[in-house]
């Protein structure tokens, strides 16, 4: 069972993907609906008639929900992974979700969800068991092995946090692999075999460079640096500021009162930015709530000169990976492009000027499709690991820590015991003794990051060494490993070197969940899966397709319905009719099917949902749907973020 | 860090039982992947403690041993084998990386040979003045004086041309000084490859003199392109 396939899955903040190696080329899997990008977005289904727990749904049909039953939705959590209650405070200021009442300092944060809470790797673990599921009803057989992508710059426990929600999805994670590498590592399958790389990634939310060495098959990460607050998102803001300002100024419309509508006019702010890619301006044109319209022409030129801050923040992290890795920008060979947000003009502009590209005659890399070509490397990743392919054998990905590894010593001042850029695994080891006659217990608190005191790095996690036989104050003698394993998570070991004692550990990770609680998060039995399969398949086809089913049936309730034709509204019904009754019989795939035709005919009615939602919350109605509670921030990321170019 | 070699001691392979009395990271008869022996850095690459390596033969070297040790060759192996694949790894990613460094694998050899050395990671010791090299007391008192003159300047939103150009030639003749002690450290490098023990004797104490100079120098360094690109 171990030996299936191993997947390659891009876990991303708006979109996630899952991709295999077909023979020699990486390929993603499509999902039901037949898109290869599947939302970051959950949400959790009605309570279901006489009692029991929810049922929850992931990607496009969560997307939908997020009209009608917005405080049962959630995005973007790859923004909360493995982080603390504090800094989950923060972020959520951007998010229309809110924390569970009870939660408290030093555990792991809950998001409220409904009438359930759930912790972010959670959330993750259901986008994750839907990959799983899409990839297992493409290849027909269980799928239990991954290789998951996260960002170059994630530290210690946003990585932990990552591998958590694989478990509690049924997946052994084989092996976390650093998003850029992965982008080379696609990149690198047909292209010449030496020369330095620079990757350059800007998704929607972060920023990573890493430049890596290719010779003979070995990709060798020679540095990392990135900005894990840094992306499109923050473009979107700026376009959004500009035109609640605007609307404020010369209408008199205060629409920060109403985050419905700033969502709504976020939605415009969006669209206009994907138009400045291609075109040479772009209009926002929004009805106001008092029948004014704001209409508004944005120049291309006019929007470069207001993103040059933001892109400008990505020049820092590339002179510093190049200084790291000892090179200068004509050293580097090619530049390859990733993440959405690298399709603006401007940021291609800046890449070549950074990389002196043009005058060599030069051009970034964007062959490969941006949202894509994440998931495709880790498809090759998983190829590799797998082993016994002949188009990955002489691969070989070495990759680096991003972040210094270091232990708080006396007055607070960092020791830096493994610094950033170094290859791993790797390791250190260091000699501790007691300060006290007697003593039993050393605390040891480890730190990640480049400051100078620990206070200004991110705190790790904290040692006990316990049952240290007593002695005279500085006789033990107590020898602490640590080793940044190839994931890049730390781990820890510890002896007493005088008494030959293995020093008991006890990790207090500072962020994170303990093995105990992940198991106890684990989605469902995965124990018998192979027997189970075929019934498995079922019971999902079964699922989905009441899902659909019982959206369908609220769907004359809708003003959205009285816009589809009359023709439109008979093959709803009648595909609705045919998914009911081939729901009632064993053929997993025939559900399927029914239930990919059920979707395509409601295409229609929900673009129409979606449009009035949209409408209404911009002139300011009660909606129940986008709903009181999106976030009092104009800075949310928009869930409905068109993922891809028309 | 380091672990005493005991080569004398023969270890039986986990897998074919077969004795091998070397330290090694695969056993010769079988080819399995074996448990991270206890010899130093150099011997991992299966060389003898020296100074002067070509560092061409080492990156080769490492890339070969890695095709074979990493763990990403062990994903699917025995719980015993992935252990030792990633302790072994460690190893050889510690080793490359601190022999490729001429800095780091001078400060290495020299604590393999026992030599006392002075703290790697504080940057604090330039602020102790017992700490300076005599013939720099002079001139490092007075950079320091320019470097606070500098930060203050800089704090109130001033710019002071003379001082900066001033720092900057400072920086050219520090950077000059750390070349000279590149230069003497390379020589001294052959002295300990190629000489007797009473000449590696005396180049050990000459090489960690020269090290701490050499940290000095560099933190030196440091502070004033700092300063200066603040």
């Amino acid at each position: 069972m171990s030996e299936g396939r191993v997947v390659g899955i891009d876990l991303g903040t708006t979109n996630s993907l899952v991709a295999y190696m077909e023979g020699a080329a990486p390929v993603v899997i499509p999902g039901v609906d037949g898109s290869n990008l599947v939302p970051s977005v959950v949400a959790l289904d009605p309570l279901p008639e006489g009692g029991g727990r929810p049922t929850v749904t992931v990607g496009n049909s969560a997307r939908r929900a997020l009209i009608e039953t917005p405080e049962r939705v959630i995005y973007s959590v790859k923004r909360l992974m493995g982080r603390g209650l504090s800094e989950v405070q923060s972020e959520l200021k951007l998010f229309p979700f809110r924390l569970a009442d009870d939660v408290e300092a030093g555990e792991v944060p809950r998001i409220q969800l409904g009438e359930l809470k759930f912790t972010p790797p959670e959330i993750s673990a259901y986008v994750l068991r839907q990959l799983k599921r899409n990839a297992e009803r493409f290849f027909g057989a269980p799928v239990t092995q991954a290789v998951i992508t996260v960002p170059a710059y994630f530290n210690d426990a946003q990585r932990q946090a990552t591998k958590d929600a694989g478990r509690m999805a049924g997946l052994e994670v084989l092996r976390l692999v650093n998003e850029p590498t992965a982008a080379a590592l696609a990149y690198g399958l047909d292209r010449a075999n030496v020369g330095t790389i620079a990757v350059y990634d800007l998704g929607g939310g972060t920023f990573d460079i890493s430049i890596l060495k290719l010779r003979d098959g070995i990709f060798e990460v020679q540095s990392t640096n990135g900005d894990t607050h840094l992306g499109g998102d923050d473009i979107d803001n700026l376009l959004l500021t500009i035109a609640l300002d605007e609307i404020y100024s010369e209408h008199g419309v205060d629409l920060r009162a109403h985050p419905s509508a700033v969502q709504a006019v976020r939605k415009a702010a969006i669209d206009a930015k994907i138009k400045l890619s291609t075109e040479q301006a772009a209009q926002f044109d929004i009805e106001l709530p008092n029948g004014d319209r704001y209409q508004r022409e944005i120049p291309r030129a006019v929007f470069e000169q207001l993103i040059e801050p933001v892109l400008e923040r990505t020049a820092g992290p590339c002179k510093q990976a190049m200084t790291d890795a000892g090179l200068t920008p004509d050293q580097i060979d090619a530049v390859v492009m990733v993440g959405g947000s690298t399709r603006i003009p401007a940021v291609r502009q800046l890449v070549d000027d950074l990389f002196q590209l043009a005058p060599r005659g030069k051009k970034p890399h964007i062959e490969l499709h941006p949202d894509e070509v994440v998931a495709l490397g880790a498809a090759v990743q998983a190829d590799i690991l797998a082993g016994a392919s002949t188009a990955t054998e002489e691969m070989l990905l070495l990759d680096v820590t991003p972040l210094s590894l270091g232990i708080e010593a006396l007055g607070g001042t960092v020791a830096r015991i493994i610094q950033r850029n170094s290859t791993i695994p790797a390791s250190a080891t260091e000699h501790f003794t007691t300060g006290v006659d007697g003593q039993t217990n050393v605390a040891i608190h480890v730190v990640q990051g480049e400051r100078e005191l620990a206070a200004d790095c991110r705190s790790l996690a904290r040692f006990d060494l316990k049952g240290i036989p007593p002695m005279s104050a500085g006789l033990p003698r107590i020898e602490v490993r640590f080793l940044i394993d190839a994931d890049g998570i730390l781990q820890v070991s510890a002896r007493e070197q005088r008494s030959g004692k293995a020093a008991q550990i006890e990790v207090k990770p500072t962020y994170g969940l303990s093995d105990e609680q992940v198991e106890s998060m684990i989605l469902e039995s995965f124990d018998h899966a192979e027997e189970d399969f075929a019934k498995r398949l079922l019971i999902e086809a079964r699922n989905e397709a009441e899902t659909i089913l019982s959206a369908v049936e609220r769907a004359p309730e809708s003003p959205a319905w009285q816009q589809l034709t009359g023709e439109e509204q008979a093959a709803v019904s009648a595909a609705r009719d045919r998914l009911a009754a081939v729901k009632l019989g064993e053929d997993a795939a025939a559900i399927r099917d029914a239930t990919l035709a059920l979707d395509q005919a409601t295409r229609r009615f929900a673009e129409l949902m979606m449009e009035a939602a949209v409408t209404t919350a911009i002139r300011g109605k009660t909606m129940d749907a986008a709903g009181e509670e999106m976030g009092d921030e104009v800075t949310a990321p928009h869930p409905m973020a068109p993922a891809e170019f028309k | 860090m380091l672990k005493v070699l005991d080569s004398a001691v023969p270890v039986a392979c986990w897998s074919c039982s077969v004795a091998h009395n070397e330290s090694i990271l695969f056993c010769p008869h079988c080819s399995k992947i074996q448990p991270p022996p206890g010899g130093d850095y150099f011997s991992v690459f299966g060389l003898a403690p020296r100074l002067d390596l070509d560092l061409g033969m080492l990156e080769h070297e490492f890339h070969r041993l890695s095709r074979k040790l990493h763990p990403d060759r062990f994903a699917r192996a025995l719980p015993n084998e992935k252990d030792w694949s990633l302790a072994d790894t460690a190893l050889l990613n510690d080793a490359y990386r601190t022999l490729r460094d001429p800095i780091r694998r001078t400060g290495y050899l020299l604590k393999l040979q026992g030599a006392e050395m002075g703290e790697e990671h504080s940057g604090k010791d330039r602020k102790d003045p017992s700490r300076v090299p005599a013939d720099l007391l002079e001139e490092v008192f007075e950079l320091n004086m320019q470097l606070e003159e500098m930060r203050m300047a800089r704090k109130m939103g001033q710019t002071d041309p003379d001082l900066q150009a001033d720092l900057t030639a400072a920086k050219k003749k520090f950077d000059g000084l750390l070349d000279a002690v590149d230069q003497d450290l390379r020589g001294q490098w052959k002295v300990w490859d190629e000489g007797d023990e009473a000449a590696r004797q005396s180049a050990q104490k000459t090489m960690v003199a020269l090290l701490d100079r050499r940290r000095y120098l560099s933190n030196l360094v440091r502070d004033v392109t700092e300063t200066l690109g603040a």
